[in-house]
Order: C-alpha cells, then structure tokens, then sequence
C-alpha cells in the first residue's frame, strides 16, 4: 500500500496503509498533534484497499481490514475515507485488544478522577463529552474506555471525536474555535463530522485517572436520575464490552472490582443543557 | 527481505530479533497475525532484549494464547463429558491435542477449533450425543450438508449455542474422495489414551496428520503455522519408524515433502535421507510464503494454483467440474 499514517491514541499505536493518498491526507491534518507509535512500533494494523484494482479509479470504494478481520465489513465511498480509517481503527480495537478491558463508553476527567459515561448508539455519549470538554474537563474518550485490569486505573483513547447530525451544530456553537475535519454527508449513521480533541486532551493522553462514577446516560426523556445497583451495572458493562469474554478472569475480576469500587447512576434527559448540569451536579 | 521469511529466520534463531527497525518489527507482528503465529513467536522471543512497544505485543500475544489453551481444554473437557456415555474412543487431534498432550515447543500455539476423530460406525451416536448436549448446526445449506455426510472425513461442522465453540467430528483425516485413504482404523487403534479417558495420535501418526492436512489437502493457506507444527513434532519425536507409518497411510509424499520444507523454512535437523529438493518444492515454498508487509496473502496466481490442486486432491475431474458449478452458482467465488 503506497500511503501510510503511523499514530498514537492514548497508549496504542495504529499503522494505517492506504491505496489512496485521501484518507492518510486526512489524518496527517486531524492526527498531526499526535505522537507516533511507542518505539515507532504498532499495535495494529489498518488497510483501506481497493478490493479490484480498478476500483481504485473507478467508482473508488474504501474496504477495511487489518489483523483482526469479521466477514463481510461494507465498504465506503472514497470521500468518506476519514470515516473508513477511524473504523478501520475502532475495529482493530474492538477485535483485538487483550491489554485492556475495553468499555464502549466515553470518558472525561477532572481533578484525577474518571466519569464514565456509556450506553447504546445515539445516548449522547459523544455529546455529552465534547461538551464537557467546552466546559473544562479533559476529553479521555468518545468510543471506548481502558482498564487496566491490574491496578483498575482508566487509559485514555482519545481519538477525533465522532459527532452525527444534531449534534455537529451544537458542538461547533459551544466549540467556535476548535478544529473539525471535513462534513461527510450520507454516511450509514447520516451526517458525521469530526471534532479534533484539545490541546490538552493529547497532551495529557498517556495518564490514567481512577474512574469515580459510571454513568447510564439516555437522551430524549424528562429528566431523571436513579442509582444503578453494581449487578445491573456489571451486566449493562459486559455487554458493553467487546474483551470481555476473551479476557475471562482477568476480564472478570477487572468488571467486578470496578463496579464495586464505583458508583453507577442511570440518567435520563431532554436536552444538553440539562445533562451536563446533572452529571457536574454528580460527579 | 519477505515478512514471512522474515518471521520463519526469527522462530528458528529467536535472537536474530537483535537490530530489527521499526518497520521490519511491524511487518514481524502482521505476518505473525496473518498466520496466527503471534502467540509462538511471542515465547519464541520472550525475555530477549527488545524495544518496550514489542515487549508489551509479546506480553499481550502470551497472555491471549493462554487464554487459548485453557479455553480449548475446557472445551475438549465438555466434549468428553457429552460423550461420556458412548463406547467409542475419542481422540483429539491438532491444537488440543498438542495442547492436552503438553507438547512444550508448540506453547503459544493458537488453537481454533476442536477437532476429534471417532470409529465411523459411532458417529451417529456422537452427533446425536453432541446435538443433546448443545452443540448445533452451523451448514443449513442442503447441498453442503449433503456433500459433507457422503463424500467428506468429517460431520459438517457443529457450534455450541452458549459458548459458540465449533467442534469437527472426523472419522478419517482425508474426504473419501481423496485419492489417499489413510488407515483409520490403525489411527483409533494406536491411539494413546490420556488421564482423562480421551486420546490423542501416536507419534508417527500426529505427524502423518499434520503432513497430510498441510500436502494432501487444502489449499496451504495458513501453512506456514502448520510447517512450524510438523518442526516442532519432529523435534520432540524423531524420524523412527516415520517413514513406514506414512508410507502405511499413503502418505509417503506428503510426509516427505513436509520434512523438506520444514528442513528449508525452519532448519528442521533431518537424516540426509529426508532432505533434497524436488521440482516442486519452490512452488510450495513460494506459497507458503506468500506475505506482505502487513500481513496480507500475496502472489495470487500461485494462490489461484493451490486452490485448484487442493479441489483436484479432494475429488475427481467429473465430480469436481459438477461441484465448481453448484457452488459458483450459490455466489461463492475463491478468496
């Protein structure tokens, strides 16, 4: 593959290889605050190709692989290459990670301490922590949070923030000065634009917090608030959790330590506003 | 220099890793995936110097194989107790059997699915057995189904509905159609038993196994892993008595030319009389080293060739253009 991206997100080093100069054109703007991979060696691998050699010129369409392959993963439109490398990324992750246990969650963090934030696609997780980072908290994460299942500290993975529809407007109002990558129009989750996390956020990307409060944000219902038992908890966190089968007793052990030690709140809310008045109030 | 001799130089000689750069680590890493070697070359090299980033992928390869193993244990612990109750012997074979039998040099291996061998005439009782205790079909297809309980050496394949674990019932290690029949009863017959009741092949014929499933069958993909099986039972069992065994199986050929290339790809140590090159060999050995620098299948002509000859092994002419069709006409096409 002629074009190649290597980068760093949070402790994990990605080596992205393109037959298109594109996408890597379109990380090497987004990602250029990042570090490369520790000792320029990676942790995955990503390969956006062409799956005929036509198809590179001709009605150009993006396949996604890399060392961790599921069948049949749809191909994208080239204009949409960012989108292919950031799932390309997202995948490798999810299929493959055995250091961490994985959460699909978002994450913030002030003061030291972690507030996970998790729940299904369109919860407002994505959101909810841009707009916490407007407010002053670093961004750890929009997709997936890191647990070390040694010592239970969270690691960064604070990749662009991936923001759909609604949301692109809010979060350009809060956030007039920071920077996004281009406005990808008819993506399979309709508009998708993303945010480059601050300064801050990839400064301080390789330091782990203790997580303090996990939360179960729901959009689109009358303000509510009620505290999540650490079973229902457990169970909602294995499902969001792509690892932890493979990682079995570690990956036990490290759940049920953090659910224990954490305290878990389900929130339900009409509008940003209100929800990032309830979790500052929370956490 | 090719990733994948690359990755061969560095099982054979761990400490060649000395003075490796950055991308020949990340070219060493994706062939190692592609082939589902990560997890021995991760104890190939564990504890020799390295950068911190490759220290951390071994650590991460090592842990994830034991997972592997204890997994796989478990699942041939289930199978024996499912089959418990039918008075047949049960032998494992491939990864669980290296792994049961603790076979140290193939530590790390990855281990997919469960693979077991049983006398043809029980295999309906262990189906309806293993379909009792959970396992269920994963073929709906009529005419693979079909295809599999007349003409192949296996049940077509069944998946545990809770833990979506496969398991391959075998009666014979070749389809009936194959040319080669190995003997199967002597298979059962001088199967050696373990603690627990189940069995795994004698020496001579975990190789035979191992040579006929990467030579007399299948299009060799992913073979290098199975080349570095055969070099590593090699090196705990020796040549004796080998040679007769395959040659009592038909699977003289095959047997030879896993030791020639094992000899050429991984320095396996063999009798002069075990060694040479025939004609053939650099066609094998181009495509069992058919990798990019990420990991990717290359040299697809050879590729399209293998594919070609693994169905010509399995089936005569007639029958194969008969079976080509059926199946291009369901949409499949080779990868």
């Amino acid at each position: 593959m002629r074009h190649l991206k290597l980068l760093r997100i949070g402790p994990l080093g990605f080596r992205i290889g393109s037959h298109w100069r594109g996408p890597i054109a379109a990380l090497d703007d987004l990602y250029r605050d990042y570090p490369a991979p520790l000792d320029g060696i990676a942790d995955f691998n990503v390969h956006l190709f062409a799956a005929r050699p036509w198809r590179r010129v001709l009605r150009p369409s993006v396949h996604i692989a890399g060392d961790f392959v599921i069948p049949d993963a749809a191909p994208l439109p080239l204009a949409q290459g960012l989108l292919a490398a950031e799932m390309g990324m997202n995948l490798q992750v999810a299929l493959g990670l055995r250091r961490y246990l994985l959460l699909h969650a978002a994450m913030v963090e002030r003061g030291g301490r972690a507030v996970l934030m998790t729940g299904i696609s369109g919860a407002g997780k994505s959101t909810l922590a841009a707009l916490l980072m407007a407010r002053g908290w670093r961004l750890m994460g929009d997709e997936f949070a890191l647990i070390d299942c040694a010592t239970g500290l969270a690691y960064a993975f604070p990749r662009l923030v991936s923001l759909k529809n609604e949301a692109i407007d809010v979060v350009a109002q809060a956030l007039p000065q920071a920077r996004f990558g281009p406005l990808l129009e008819g993506t399979p989750k309709g508009a998708i634009r993303h945010l480059v996390p601050d300064a801050r956020a990839i400064a301080a990307m390789e330091q782990p917090a203790e997580p303090s409060l996990i939360l179960f944000p729901r959009f689109g219902f009358e303000p509510a608030e009620r505290p999540v038992l650490p079973s229902e908890a457990f169970v909602r966190l294995t499902q969001a959790s792509t690892n932890y089968v493979t990682l079995a007793e570690r990956g036990f052990e490290a759940l049920t330590r953090l659910v224990q030690a954490v305290p878990s709140r389900a929130i339900d809310y009409p509008d940003a506003a209100t929800a990032l008045a309830m979790v500052e109030a929370l956490a | 220099m090719n990733p994948a001799l690359l990755l061969a130089r560095v099982l054979r000689a761990p400490s060649s890793i000395e003075g490796l750069t950055a991308p020949d680590w990340n070219a060493l890493w994706a062939v190692a995936r592609g082939e589902q070697l990560a997890g021995t070359l991760a104890h190939r090299i564990a504890g020799l110097p390295m950068p911190q980033a490759a220290r951390r992928l071994v650590e991460d390869s090592i842990a994830s194989a034991e997972q592997g193993r204890t997994a796989a244990l478990w699942e041939a612990e289930m199978a024996r107790r499912a089959l418990a109750g039918i008075d047949a012997p049960v032998v494992l074979l491939k990864g669980t059997a290296y792994a049961a039998a603790g076979l140290s040099p193939l530590t790390g291996r990855v281990i997919g699915d469960l693979d077991i061998l049983v006398p043809r005439d029980a295999i309906e009782d262990v189906e309806a057995a293993l379909l009792a205790a959970g396992w269920e079909w994963v073929k709906p297809d009529p005419y693979d189904d079909a295809y599999y309980r007349r003409w192949m050496h296996e049940l077509p394949p069944l998946i545990h509905r809770d833990r979506d674990k496969m398991v391959d019932v075998h009666h014979t290690i070749l389809p009936l159609t194959a040319r080669i029949r190995p003997d199967a009863a002597a298979l059962l017959a001088d199967s050696v038993a373990l603690e627990n009741g189940l069995r795994i092949l004698s020496r001579q014929d975990m190789l035979c196994h191992a040579a006929a499933h990467l030579f007399a069958d299948g299009d060799l993909a992913g073979g290098m892993r199975n080349l570095w099986d055969i070099h590593c039972l090699l090196g705990e069992f020796g040549f004796d008595g080998l040679a007769e065994r395959a040659a009592h199986h038909g699977l003289g050929t095959a047997m030879r030319r896993a030791v020639r290339q094992a000899v050429r790809l991984y320095g396996t140590e063999a009798p002069p009389a075990w060694q040479g090159w025939d004609m053939l060999d650099p066609l094998f050995h181009r495509r069992l080293t058919a990798r990019d620098v990420w990991g990717r299948s290359t040299r697809k002509a050879v590729q399209l060739g293998f594919y070609l000859r693994s169905h010509a092994l399995r089936m005569p002419p007639a029958m194969l253009a008969r079976h080509l069709w059926t199946k291009w006409r369901k949409g499949h096409r080779p990868a």
